[in-house]
């Protein structure tokens, strides 16, 4: 039996964290086949077929593909499925929206945000918040799992081109429709694939303080995060929220300025290998996990960090 | 337009949770448990359906022991108009709970289901997607906000890259996002209240659902613990420290 994951991308370019999930599957050592379904998406496929471990691309191209809606996309994938020991996809919001469906549609268990795959049918997962882990065994025959991007590494190309095969399978979706997306434009780096990451939390008081953070990450390369507070009061749009609920990330350095450090921003950020944190209150939980603290009105030390980096 | 609002009792989320020494699970007993704070915010949306006109009936529905019927009389002080409370299954995988959940929608037939993205125990999120697929009713996911429009719903829902906005026809499944709305707290009156209206308890034999075990749990550990940092006095020591001892900038 063999692997099949389902790519993510824009129609144009699989997305990286696509590439991470081929490279947690290689643990199963089955061979690894590919889905891309969209609409005008040969370029991902081909991506796709160029990437190290992957030896077939499955094509699903239709305009009915285009949007990614969840009620068409499960009824493809459960249909591509029968062949496959194990469907994996990356634990973003599209696959979180889609392989549960893909789970309800087959009748089988779906294993959430895997960190680490320990054979074919057992995983480690973490749950309350990343406060505990637990290791988890699946009974299914078929196992479905959504893949933590942020534990593993991208996988490489390999200079090969594995074969891509059409898929002719036309599904409408007659009760849902797409009708607008609003895509935040931003010329830093992606906050999961980021390899620094500057996040501002409440201290900053106001949307105009926090141009200083963008300045901050700006002159180190790095994506801005936020804590929740920050965006709900207005200072980031949603999608730069890290923690439990928003985006999970491990870069090499997370620097944080004026977070509190509640679980559920803990959540998001704790796997990163270096962590700073700037923060006016001394006994700010964020200090805990901390690897270097700095105590002190942030107003005073961002200008000074941002001048001597 | 009746509402049905699943939700789930768990640990308060702010809690500092305790691994048990023996590796079974997370220490519940003496903990604080309240109502999940998704599914809060899918009570407060039902209510607010219901006091803008749009919906008739809020019907609120937990899985679990005796002890989750708190949570419904807490969801019935909020503004609900009955609880369901389904008997057994504590701690029941997301199919079995999808499983339970489509057996009640077959017999209370509403034209939408809301319920929380995740629980914040065991960080799932995929009930309101599996019972979606089973009822082959169309999703709404992470609703950050929604309308309802003669026999179709228009849900936006939080992506990775910022917000997508889909019309999915009546009845429908929505899982709620944290920015969907702001909770309110019951009332004295309305606890009181709450304390007369309908709750009915159904066992599990009597929806005719047979659960299966599909995923066994064969340990839970901590995370691994961090190394304890280090405070610094100055900017300049924290640049230096940054690039000559943890390397990660140059």
């Amino acid at each position: 039996m063999s692997v099949l994951i389902i790519a993510e991308h824009d129609n144009h370019t699989l997305s990286p964290e696509t590439s991470k999930v081929i490279t947690a599957s290689q643990s199963l050592e089955s061979d690894c086949h590919v889905l891309v379904a969209g609409y005008q998406c040969r370029d991902v496929a081909e991506q796709a077929a160029g990437i190290e471990g992957v030896s077939k691309v499955l094509l699903a191209d239709h305009p009915v593909y285009t949007h990614w809606l969840a009620e068409n996309m499960s009824a493809l994938i459960a249909e591509v499925s029968a062949d496959y020991s194990h469907l994996l996809m990356a634990a973003t919001t599209t696959g979180k929206n889609v392989l549960p469906r893909v789970a309800g549609l087959l009748d089988v268990g779906l294993l959430a945000d895997v960190v680490s795959i320990e054979s074919a049918d057992t995983v480690i997962r973490p749950i309350y918040a990343g406060n505990a882990l637990a290791k988890v065994k699946s009974l299914d025959s078929k196992k479905l799992i959504t893949v933590r991007a942020s534990a593993f590494d991208s996988s490489a190309t390999s200079g090969e081109s594995a074969p891509i095969v059409e898929i002719e399978k036309v599904i409408e979706s007659p009760n849902s429709e797409y009708v607008s997306s609003e895509i935040t434009q931003s010329s830093r780096p992606e906050l999961p694939a980021a390899r620094v990451v500057v996040s501002g939390g409440r201290g900053l008081g106001d949307k105009a303080h926090f141009a200083m953070i963008e300045r901050l990450a700006d002159k180190l390369g790095a994506a801005v995060g936020a804590s929740r507070a920050a965006v709900d009061a207005g200072f980031v749009s949603n999608d730069l929220q890290v923690g439990q609920t928003g985006k999970i990330v491990a870069p090499e350095l997370y620097i944080a300025v004026g977070i509190s450090g509640a679980i559920q921003h803990l959540a998001g950020m704790k796997d990163a290998k270096v962590i700073v944190a700037i923060n006016k209150d001394p006994d700010a939980p964020i200090f805990d996990i901390a690897d270097y603290g700095l105590v002190g009105d942030l107003f005073e030390i961002l200008p000074e960090l941002i001048e001597k980096l | 337009m009746k509402v049905l609002v699943a939700i789930k009792r768990v640990i308060d989320p702010y809690v500092k949770i305790r691994v048990k020494s023996d590796g079974s699970g997370v220490e519940q007993h003496n903990v604080k448990m309240a109502i999940n704070p998704f599914c809060e915010i899918a009570i407060e949306e039902a209510v607010r359906m219901k006091e803008a006109g749009s919906a008739s009936e809020v019907v609120v529905v937990s899985i679990g022991d005796k002890n989750c019927q708190e949570q419904l009389r807490t969801a019935l002080a909020l503004g609900a108009d009955r609880a369901i409370h389904i008997e057994g299954a504590t701690q029941a995988e997301p199919l079995n709970i999808a499983r339970i959940l489509y057996a009640l929608v077959k017999s209370e037939s509403p034209d939408l289901v809301i319920m929380g993205k995740q629980s914040i125990d065991s960080d799932n999120n995929q009930v309101a997607q599996m019972l979606s697929a089973m009822s082959g009713f169309p999703q709404g996911t992470f609703a950050s906000k929604i309308d309802v429009d003669n026999g179709f719903i228009k849900v936006t829902r939080e992506i990775d890259g910022g917000l997508e906005t889909v019309k999915l026809r009546l009845p429908a499944v929505v899982s709620t996002d944290l920015r969907l709305n702001e909770p309110r707290y019951a009332s004295l009156p309305n606890i009181m209240k709450a304390k007369q209206k309908p709750m009915e308890v159904i066992s599990l034999d009597n929806l005719g659902v047979t659960l299966s075990q599909n995923q066994e749990i064969l340990a839970v550990s901590s995370p691994p613990t961090r190394q304890e940092g280090t405070k610094v006095g100055s900017v300049s020591e924290l640049v230096d420290k940054l690039k000559n001892e943890a390397k990660v900038i140059s």
